[in-house]
């Protein structure tokens, strides 16, 4: 009989996986459309009910009655089935990949159970325009969450309304010129201040919001350069927003320091806490000195990450500067809870109601089946993995980590592969391609790049230890192949459904297309 | 239809970085050459070369290569396992006019891309001999390169290469042609020149998902950069314009003709003076209210003193530090590893004004805060 651990073992050790995804062909929906099929067939109203109320479609105004169908597919029901799962099975998802490439996401483990209780009828069939008095049970999750997020933050105030972290970092910048202005400095104070390795968001939703942007350079360390925020701040500085860890993992001590500095000169400061895995339960915003901070419900407290959403971007403020939150909060009185909009000073609204409920159910019970000495722990945890994870893949030849050398991060890396790039010609970007034929992935950098090709990891607590020996593996081997044979690299990936893409069409406004509509339109420019 | 097959051209500098083992700075001219080989320097410029071409093996079959004789190519070309029409022959002691000769036998042909090996003083007898009139890509053997038309090693030279002539990459972009007189750097003094632009291929990244959004908008970036420039100017004031594709980008929103590698002054929209020296500056600006505009420069990322001497220590005591504009892409910046930005005006007092922290335009209502230092280190 056949030996069937050969194939997976090798003096113990596990073989890189003979990984080969699934490739069906697939059309796109719209293409699978066949006139008048349908997934499910209405009955007609009944005799009863349509002699009381005649035609339903009267009760609908003129002005709002569609003048043709919606272009939508007509699709039958197990058709949609196969048609999707054929779909999630070309996708290299969460669930079943070793997801720590992805870093600056902190991918973790969503337990499913979670999601049995945000998808239960009792939260999932709710409506925000339900009486606050029929879902007092939401609205006490949605404030018990808060908080826990308070003690984890030391912030006095929280809203769930925004819908990602940009949308908090948006609401924050809000807020901080909404406080100048209260103050009679609205229009003197002009400017945010961010670093080149904080998040990109900070700098480009306080953009959006119309701050001019000044951005600090880091020191040859890597930490932001603290003479440089001395030479930029002055009395048209509206606030600080900064990330801390920032992407490259390195956590700056001095924090309190930039702080100070900045509010000596009368500026506000926000702690983007998109890194925030690695300190939880370990320093807290408030003790730093922040007077504002968000967290990401996707990322640190477990609620998958959708693509592009639902989301939520919980934003923290100090009491003072409670009154600028959106719209609305939910207040308690007597074991009453309530939207409150009656909020006069309100920077208004950045996302529907009180934001996505669902994160917020998915979160909260994260938190509760933790407790806080768990939350503390997966925040250690994911440390530990991060330099355990450091120094395997320091180990192989062409990998570095610039900057803070010799010093532990928190809990992501951003490597370099411009050693492996000089040797070998071989970019960054496709060792990560390559990757996908062993089953994972990684992720480069925010453009333009800092640190040349770039790699960042961010092995969360969710990860075992034969998951991140087998992850450098798959590296190791990359990298070996890389040498070994470039071309084969560049030219990978062999075992996933689609190989290699024409990016000129993603840079070409004629050529791009993102929805079905798009691609008639312009498939045969 | 058929399509003709790209041909690439190759030249070898073989003397490139002669002199750097031995300590002498530098390989220009054939009596450094013969010293450095009395040193017992060893010529590393062909087998770096080689390096580069046998990253072309590969597709060997899909290009024409056209090459110079003996060691300014075949040599290298052979010990690649290319086949290459030979167009020139200089024999066996070669100068920079054989470089130039070939680089215009090279365009003659019609070459898709001409790969060159050699340092600054090679990239500068290329840009002689062609300008910006075809592709050209460095492979870095030489001693000095300061100069931005070299890939960062042979390996990654050839790839791009690769990837040219099979049409991966398409784009090109303007890199700065820049070399320091060597026999002033022996004396211990640095004095760099812009001497121009080639147009090398830009490699394009693979796009990874919305998290990465595409970096072919350099260019843009650096239009964008210079609107707000352009936007911030005051009336009735003189702004000195430095030389650079940053610039030049500030010329091309105020719909004016610059100079590439000149410095040009402007008020209220009109071109005031068109590739000016110190003396024609100081004329012009002495007295009244005027701005520099600058760039970083180089790969070193000087903001003065290597390629813009013109804007010189008593132009810039004349204007003063607060009215000089510095302006940059991010991507340059981040190219620089965000290092201190040099000056090297030639005067302590105002290299000691300059040095501390500068703000530098990097987009609409966007700056960074860079440190300036001395010299490089």
């Amino acid at each position: 009989m056949r030996d069937i651990t050969k194939e997976r073992f090798q003096d113990g050790k596990p073989l890189l996986r003979r990984y080969h995804q699934a490739r069906w062909d697939e059309p796109i929906i719209f293409e699978l459309s066949s006139k008048d099929e349908r997934g499910i067939l209405l009955p007609e109203v009944e005799k009863g009910i349509r002699d009381k109320v005649g035609d339903v479609l009267d009760a609908l105004p003129e002005g709002m009655r569609r003048e043709r169908p919606p272009a939508l597919p007509e699709i039958s029901q197990p058709q949609v089935l196969r048609h999707y799962v054929r779909l999630s099975q070309q996708t290299l998802g969460a669930d079943f990949n070793i997801d720590v490439g992805q870093g600056t996401c902190t991918m973790k483990y969503s337990p499913k159970v979670h999601e049995d209780l945000a998808r239960s009828p009792h939260a999932a069939c709710l409506h925000p325009y339900q009486p606050d008095e029929t879902v007092q049970g939401v609205l006490e999750i949605m404030y018990s969450f808060e908080q826990i997020l308070k003690e984890v933050s030391g912030m006095d105030r929280f809203s769930m309304q925004p819908g990602a972290g940009s949308a908090a970092i948006y609401a924050s910048a809000s807020i901080i010129r909404k406080y100048h202005e209260m103050r009679g400095e609205g229009d003197t104070r002009d400017e945010i201040i961010t670093t080149s390795f904080s998040h990109p968001s900070d700098a480009a939703c306080a953009k959006v919001a119309g701050y001019n942007i000044v951005t600090l350079p880091p020191d040859k360390d890597g930490y932001p350069d603290f003479e440089a925020l001395e030479a930029a701040i002055s009395e048209r500085t509206a606030g600080l927003l900064m990330t801390n860890p920032e992407d490259t993992g390195i956590f700056n001590p001095d924090i309190k320091d930039f702080v100070d500095l900045a509010h000596e000169n009368g500026a506000l400061c926000f702690y983007d806490q998109a890194n925030a895995n690695g300190i939880l339960g370990i320093t807290r915003s408030r003790e730093a000195g922040f007077d504002l901070c968000h967290f990401n419900l996707h990322k640190t407290f477990s609620t998958p990450h959708g693509c592009g959403g639902p989301a939520a971007g919980a934003l923290g403020v100090t009491e003072e500067l409670a009154q600028f939150l959106p719209t609305p909060v939910v207040a308690c009185e007597d074991g009453i809870y309530r939207l409150d909009y009656d909020r006069p000073n309100s920077i208004g609204k950045v996302g529907a109601f009180h934001g996505s409920a669902g994160c917020v159910i998915r979160a909260y019970a994260w938190a509760m089946s933790l407790g806080a000495d768990g939350m503390k722990t997966a925040a250690e945890v994911a440390v530990l993995n991060n330099n355990y994870f450091l120094k395997k893949v320091l180990e192989i030849p062409g990998a570095s980590a610039p900057y803070a050398s010799g010093k532990y991060r928190i809990e992501q890396v951003r490597y370099s592969w411009e050693e492996l790039t000089k040797d070998t010609g071989v970019h960054s970007e496709e060792l990560g391609v390559r990757a996908a034929d062993y089953g994972v992935h990684y992720w480069t950098s925010h453009h333009p790049f800092v640190i040349p090709e770039p790699m960042t990891l961010e092995p969360t607590e969710s990860y075992t230890r034969a998951e991140l020996d087998e992850y450098v593996e798959i590296l190791r081997a990359v990298a070996q192949e890389a040498r070994d044979n470039p071309d084969k690299i560049k030219k990978g990936p062999y075992n996933c459904p689609i190989h290699q893409v024409n990016h000129d069409e993603f840079d070409d406004p004629n050529k791009w297309a993102i929805t079905w509509r798009a691609y008639q339109k312009k498939k045969d420019k | 239809m058929c399509t003709p097959r790209p041909k690439l051209g190759l030249i070898v500098n073989p003397v490139a970085g002669l002199g750097g083992a031995v300590g002498l700075k530098g390989s220009d001219g054939v009596d450094t050459q013969e010293k450095a080989l009395a040193l017992g320097a060893v010529p590393l410029s062909p087998a770096r070369a080689t390096r580069a071409l046998e990253r072309l093996a590969k597709i060997k079959d899909l290009f024409d290569l056209f090459t110079c004789g003996g060691r300014m190519g075949l040599e290298a070309t052979r010990s690649a396992g290319l086949a290459a029409t030979v167009i020139t022959d200089p024999g066996d002691v070669t100068t920079a006019d054989d470089t130039r000769n070939a680089a215009q036998a090279m365009a003659g042909q019609g070459v898709d891309l001409l790969l060159f090996a050699g340092g600054d003083g090679t990239a500068r007898n290329i840009y002689d001999a062609v300008g910006d009139s075809i592709s050209v890509l460095g492979i870095p053997t030489g001693v000095k390169i300061y100069s931005g038309a070299y890939a960062v090693s042979p390996a990654a030279a050839g790839e791009l290469a690769a990837d040219f002539l099979q049409g991966k990459t398409k784009e090109t972009h303007d890199a700065e042609v820049m070399d320091i007189d060597e026999a002033s750097l022996r004396q211990g003094r640095v004095s760099a020149q812009l001497y121009g632009y080639l147009r090398i291929p830009r490699r394009r990244r693979l796009t990874q998902g919305v998290k990465a959004s595409s970096d072919a908008g350099e260019a843009v970036a650096a239009a964008v950069a210079a609107a707000d420039v352009v936007h911030k100017m005051k009336a009735g004031r003189y702004y000195v314009i430095g030389p650079g594709t940053t610039t030049r980008a500030v010329m091309s929103e105020l719909k004016l003709e610059g100079t590439l590698i000149g410095v040009d002054v402007v008020r209220d929209g009109r071109l005031e003076a068109r590739d000016v020296g110190e003396r024609q500056i100081l004329d012009l600006v002495t007295g009244q209210d005027a701005s520099i505009v600058v760039t970083v420069i180089g790969g070193q990322g000087y903001l003065f003193g290597r390629g813009n001497q013109q804007i010189s220590a008593r132009v810039i005591r004349e204007v003063g530090r607060e009215n000089i504009i510095v302006v940059a892409t991010r991507a340059k910046l981040n190219s620089l590893r965000w290092r201190p930005l040099l000056v090297d005006t030639g005067d302590d007092e105002v290299d000691a004004v300059l040095s501390g922290y500068i703000r530098v335009v990097t987009g609409h209502d966007e700056q960074a805060v860079c440190k300036v230092g001395g010299l490089e280190v």
